[in-house]
């Protein structure tokens, strides 16, 4: 029998998706490979080693910028996926309401904006206040990374609220249990994989965060992707590979739990 | 009888306001946050637009309308005549230049990537979508580090040309708008499969089978039947990717080399050493501004689209 006609097929198409995901993957695979090279070279492969790890790991510029993105992130994603819960629930639970449309556009502003004209926009706002308080803490970049993972969180738990079958939060009601019973009981059991979704996007999202992190920061106040891209103007060591790798690994590991997480059934 | 869910009787009219109370009491949080650090920030930059620039940065509370004026013109500092600014508008003309390239380059490598996807049995799909989401949620600096170090002159592709004799000397390829470019598409990809995907997902292959029938070619099936079919998809990506392009900041950056800036650099340079406040707040308000006509131009055509395809 004669090949049957595929009807899906398009000449070229398989090749070029082929190309296409071998140029996606190679040059993360190279720069993990290198990470493990036991040479300075980052083209030249010397052999097996675990030095620029451990070299990193006692690189104390490393470990404070490491803190410090996971406390920024740590705060970011808790707060940023709390104020979320609030918002989604205000603008599912409810009819259409008068200014919904601006709210919306506030939400969803950062993922609009270039990123480099929030990061402006901050480093005028925060100067302003620098002079005025003289505070240079910590906050200013928790609240900036806040902002940006609002719509991050925000949207997966919306997507989880709105897939939810009233039925189970009316019956409550029904049988007079108060509206903060009925979300604590009812609605967010439902919710969580909605919420752990959200806050791990908005934790990855506030840990790869470059352009707003790098104008929002006062002196000394690197976290990893700005301290790796002052080091990628000078010498570059296998050590930024394997501080990507680490993070890579972080961003994989969380991109899979996200995905099974979105799939958990209402 | 009176129908107590009509909003003028008094009792609706009870619970409606109870619960608008409840919703901007919900709301209230997330929007003071946002109005803190992203709508606020944004009006504070306009007015900075319009100020006199201070002399170690910052800005002087006078207002001018200088900084508007150096965005495309430049007064010549001897004879005062005006003349078009030949260095902003040459690197304004290359964002768009280089994000149009990317956003065709990504569509070429995208849409093919989509439709293989999208043709593969329904278990399968999940799997190649988890291999293009995964770098899209893979820190930007890394991937275009990733480039880097496969095009740089001591890096893996020209070690291996020359290994294999094809070249004697390394290929400058790294800061040149070539490999701006090639990092940008690199980065930006994922971003034009996602949505492509999703609307060749839906799409309904007994259309594509009933062209064949009819004894369409296959280039005649895809231009007249799956094009426009999936061409709101094709539309949203090119955005998602056209509108981070030029407001690019990281991979110019970093494959750029200093000299092939973008319109992202030249903003920051006036925070940097440029130290004028003022222009760099009225070329971040001129990038958002060509952002939201080309956001504008697309809810447009995407609104136009949306009732003839359901």
């Amino acid at each position: 029998m004669a090949k049957r006609f595929d009807i899906q097929h398009m000449p070229g198409f398989k090749t070029i998706a082929a190309v296409t995901f071998v140029l996606l993957y190679m040059p993360i695979f190279l720069l993990v490979i290198y990470s493990f090279n036991s040479g300075t070279s980052i083209a030249i492969w010397e052999g097996f080693s675990w030095r620029w790890y451990v070299s990193a790991w006692d690189n104390q510029q490393v470990q404070e910028a490491t803190v410090r993105s996971l406390v920024i992130a740590f705060w970011a994603s808790g707060i940023s996926t709390t104020l979320a819960v609030l918002a989604a629930l205000a603008t599912t639970r409810t009819r259409k309401f008068k200014g919904q449309s601006v709210v919306f556009a506030m939400i969803n502003q950062p993922l609009m904006v270039p990123e480099i004209v929030t990061a402006v926009a901050l480093l005028i706002f925060f100067a302003m206040i620098k002079v005025a308080t003289g505070y240079t803490g910590l906050l200013y970049l928790i609240i900036a990374h806040t902002a940006f993972c609002i719509p991050f969180a925000y949207l997966p738990i919306r997507a989880r609220l709105i897939g939810m079958d009233l039925a189970l939060e009316q019956a409550a009601a029904d049988l007079y249990a108060p509206p903060f019973r009925v979300f604590t009981r009812i609605t967010l059991p439902q919710l969580w994989p909605g919420i752990l979704a959200g806050a791990m996007l908005a934790f990855v999202i506030s840990l790869d965060d470059v352009v707003i992190t790098e104008f929002v920061k006062s002196a000394g106040q690197d976290t990893l992707p700005t301290y790796m891209l002052g080091q990628l103007r000078r010498v570059v060591t296998p050590e930024v590979n394997a501080i990507s790798t680490v993070l890579l690994g972080i961003s994989v590991t969380m991109v899979v739990a996200f995905t099974a997480l979105s799939k958990l059934k209402t | 009888m009176t129908d107590i869910s009509h909003p003028a009787t008094p009792l609706a009219n009870d619970v409606e306001k109870r619960a608008s109370r409840v919703r901007w009491l919900l709301l209230a949080p997330v929007l003071l946050v946002l109005l803190f650090a992203a709508s606020g920030p944004l009006l504070i930059t306009l007015v900075y637009s319009i100020l006199t620039p201070g002399e170690y940065g910052g800005v002087i509370w006078q207002p001018s309308a200088d900084a508007w004026f150096n965005v495309i013109l430049q007064r010549d500092i001897f004879d005062d005549t005006l003349s078009w600014s030949d260095a902003h508008l040459s690197i304004f003309w290359r964002s768009v230049k280089l994000s149009l390239m990317t956003t065709v380059g990504c569509i070429v490598f995208g849409f093919p990537t989509a439709y293989f996807i999208a043709t593969r049995p329904k278990h399968q799909r999940d799997m190649w979508m988890l291999l293009i989401i995964i770098p899209f949620w893979t820190n930007i600096l890394i991937r275009t580090f990733a480039v880097v170090e496969l095009i740089r002159n001591e890096g893996t592709l020209n070690t291996l040309l020359m290994w294999t004799g094809i070249i004697d000397e390394p290929i400058q390829m790294l800061f040149t708008e070539f490999s701006i470019l090639v990092g940008m598409i690199y980065v930006y990809l994922p971003l034009m499969v996602l949505p492509m995907y999703a609307s060749m997902e839906r799409l309904d292959f007994s259309l594509v089978e009933a062209g064949y029938d009819l004894y369409a070619t296959r280039m005649r099936v895809l231009k007249r039947i799956i094009l426009p079919l999936v061409k709101p998809g094709v539309i949203a990506g090119s955005i998602l990717v056209f509108v981070p392009s030029l407001g690019a900041y990281v991979t110019p950056r970093v494959m750029g080399g200093g000299n092939q800036l973008m319109i992202g650099n030249l903003i920051e340079l006036q925070f940097g050493q440029g130290r004028n406040w003022p222009l760099g707040a009225a070329l971040s308000i001129t990038l958002l501004a060509i952002v939201m006509v080309a956001l504008m131009a697309y809810v447009r055509t995407a609104g136009d689209e949306a009732p003839r395809h359901g």
